[in-house]
């Protein structure tokens, strides 16, 4: 168990650095850093005493050294487009987008599995039937489009919740929550039903087709055969076997909700890493760019190797046999 | 040309595409989709593009079903007097274009990724899979994001605004060519080591003769699925990228464009220039994904 966390560790060390790699070449090569930072009027001299102090007469590999160093520090420079430093611009942000992206998962999760179990037990009843139609038009439906058509209905035919923003927020320290006031839950109710949806019809249709599979195994005939009430059959052995694919999609799922954050914050006016990113392609902001790029990978790694640790704890068959050299 | 018509019509392809009519009517949807982008300089009723033919005093019309609009715009018209119709099929056409374009790309560049690493093997095969791996990590729509603003920071603005079509193209079409060069792989892995691939090798044949027209043939049926599949996918990015304002230039604008100008105008009761577009796009995106489903289904002889 100890070897393999360790093996894995190791795998993600190179995923990093390459991402650091291209973020570093962004930072480096595309724009010119230093035109930017100077302006108009400046001399050689002070060019050259810019150029020093940003390290850039370095070698290359060494100036890529210095930038991860940095990185790993979480210091990645001003952003050109506000002039202020990039790790407080995301620390800012980072509170919203993760309050959205937990509700958003929470959703999926919440609804999406027992829609999956209803209809793999049930799958002729009329309501399977609704369900799964509903869930091809969620997968069709662009992301910003589900969003446009929530902001028609509930903010602007019915105006029951807000269109955009967080809200009133309150601050923990530095983590900015809009959990603890009534008009921050109203906010947060429709970007996460537009970021959610997707997510929770792709459960769905997963939990079903896993629920469908196990139900025709022979353990689950022994389980009937033993007289097991259906609750502990049906939650106890066929839910608990279709775990190890739902995980997998799950934590994959995770990174495309940080992804999908970007349309979701768009739509929604939403104060969050995902508007700063996309504001900051729109101006080739690359300091901001490539920070974002780096704590995406981070962030999807990390979630690799939980989901890796998760198959241990829920799947024991991989716990034996694993480097035995096959069955 | 008859005959292979005549064998067409009696495939069992075709007898599976007779039987599901969910499957023949969104092969109807999307015929009027392809047919209307297509051929809107021809069938559009009004063009969106001439100035001289718009006139202010047609701006905001409702569809003509509601009580102050007129039968000239069936759906309506915008902030400068602009069809909707006429908008939405000039969009299609732009939509369609960047998707089949952006597929096609990443086809071309995902199949002989996955040739060249399935047939060649070795650290070869290990380098590219590796760098497939970390990119399917990633969601494309944020690869697509990353190449437009790097392309953004490096070419000048003019120079973005001409080239812009096919950075988007770029753009997208990089961010899904893993997908076809995993499946490439896994068939050429298992073509290989059959028994006309070593007789071509034994007599002396070149190894990227070998891939190009012995190996090529046989490994193509599974990418065609993935195309169709794809196809959905690239129109959806370029959607989402053109909503978030980083696609297609304004001057050609998609139906992702067409949306992100009409949610401008969702709050003062406008919902019709975001919502025709909308419904056009998820009218396309649907049918070929249920036209790419079928297709999946009707060449995977186990289901039948």
């Amino acid at each position: 168990m100890f070897a393999f966390i360790i093996n894995r560790i190791l795998q993600a060390i190179p995923v990093m650095l390459a991402v650091a790699l291209i973020s570093f070449a962004m930072f480096a090569y595309v724009g010119d850093p230093v035109a930017i930072m100077l302006g108009q009027d400046f001399t050689e001299a002070q060019r050259d005493a810019l150029v020093h102090d940003l390290g850039l007469d370095q070698p290359f590999w060494v100036q890529f050294a210095t930038f991860t160093g940095h990185a790993i520090r979480g210091e990645f420079g001003l952003s050109y487009r506000l002039s202020r430093p990039v790790a407080e611009l995301i620390g800012e942000r980072a509170p919203a987008t993760l309050e959205l992206a937990f509700c958003a998962a929470v959703l999926a999760l919440a609804v999406g599995v027992p829609m999956g179990v209803y209809t793999g037990l049930y799958r002729n009843s009329w309501l399977s039937r609704f369900f799964l139609t509903f869930s091809l038009v969620g997968v069709s439906l662009p992301t910003f489009l589900i969003g446009i058509l929530l902001i028609l209905v509930f903010a602007v035919w019915l105006g029951w919740l807000p269109s955009f923003g967080r809200g009133d927020t309150v601050q923990l320290g530095w983590w900015s929550t809009g959990f603890l006031t009534w008009s921050g839950i109203k906010a947060l109710i429709l970007p996460s039903i537009t970021l959610g949806l997707f997510q929770l019809t792709l459960i769905m249709r997963l939990v079903r087709a896993e629920m469908l599979e196990v139900l025709r195994t022979d353990y689950i005939k022994f389980a009937r055969a033993r007289g097991l009430p259906n609750r502990a059959v049906h939650f106890g052995h066929a839910l608990k076997n279709t775990l190890v694919p739902v995980i997998t999609i799950v934590g994959l799922q995770l990174g495309a909700i940080i992804a999908f954050a970007i349309v979701t914050e768009t739509v929604f006016q939403w104060p969050g890493m995902g508007l700063l990113f996309i504001q900051s392609v729109g101006v080739a902001d690359i300091p901001v760019m490539s920070a974002y790029l780096l704590l995406i990978a981070l962030v999807f790694v990390s979630i690799n190797l939980i989901v890796d640790l998760l198959y241990y704890a829920v799947d024991p068959r991989l716990r034996i046999g694993r480097g035995k050299g096959g069955h | 040309m008859a005959a292979a018509i005549a064998r067409f019509f009696d495939s069992d392809v075709w007898w599976s595409f007779k039987r599901s009519p969910v499957t023949v009517a969104s092969a109807i949807v999307a015929a009027i989709c392809i047919i209307g982008a297509a051929l809107a300089p021809f069938i559009a009723p009004h063009n969106p593009f001439d100035l001289a033919s718009l006139n202010l005093i047609d701006a905001f019309k409702p569809p003509s079903w509601a009580e102050e609009g007129t039968a000239e715009y069936l759906l309506g018209t915008d902030d400068q007097g602009r069809d909707m119709l006429s908008a939405i099929m000039y969009g299609a056409r732009v939509s369609l274009l960047v998707g089949l374009s952006a597929t096609l790309f990443a086809t071309l560049l995902g199949v002989s990724v996955g040739l060249l690493a399935g047939y060649v093997g070795g650290a070869v095969d290990g380098l590219l899979m590796r760098i497939c791996d970390v990119q399917l990590t990633f969601p494309s729509i944020l690869v697509a994001l990353l190449v437009d603003g790097v392309v953004r920071a490096v070419v000048p603005r003019e120079v973005h605004d001409q080239i812009a079509l096919f950075v988007v193209i770029f753009a997208i079409g990089i961010s899904e060519w893993p997908k076809f060069a995993r499946t490439v792989r896994g068939s050429t892995l298992v073509e290989r080591n059959k028994e006309y691939v070593q007789a071509a090798r034994v007599i002396g044949v070149p190894k990227l003769r070998i891939m190009a027209s012995h190996v090529l043939p046989n490994v193509v049926g599974p990418v065609l699925v993935v195309a169709t599949l794809n196809l959905g996918l690239a129109i959806l990015a370029e959607a989402t990228l053109s909503f978030l304002g980083v696609g297609v230039p304004p001057t050609q604008p998609s139906l992702g464009t067409l949306i992100r100008i009409g949610n401008d105008f969702l709050f003062s009761g406008e919902w019709w220039i975001t919502i025709f577009p909308g419904l056009a796009l998820v009218a396309m995106v649907l049918s070929v994904n249920l036209l790419g489903d079928w297709l999946r289904d009707a060449l995977n002889p186990k289901l039948r």
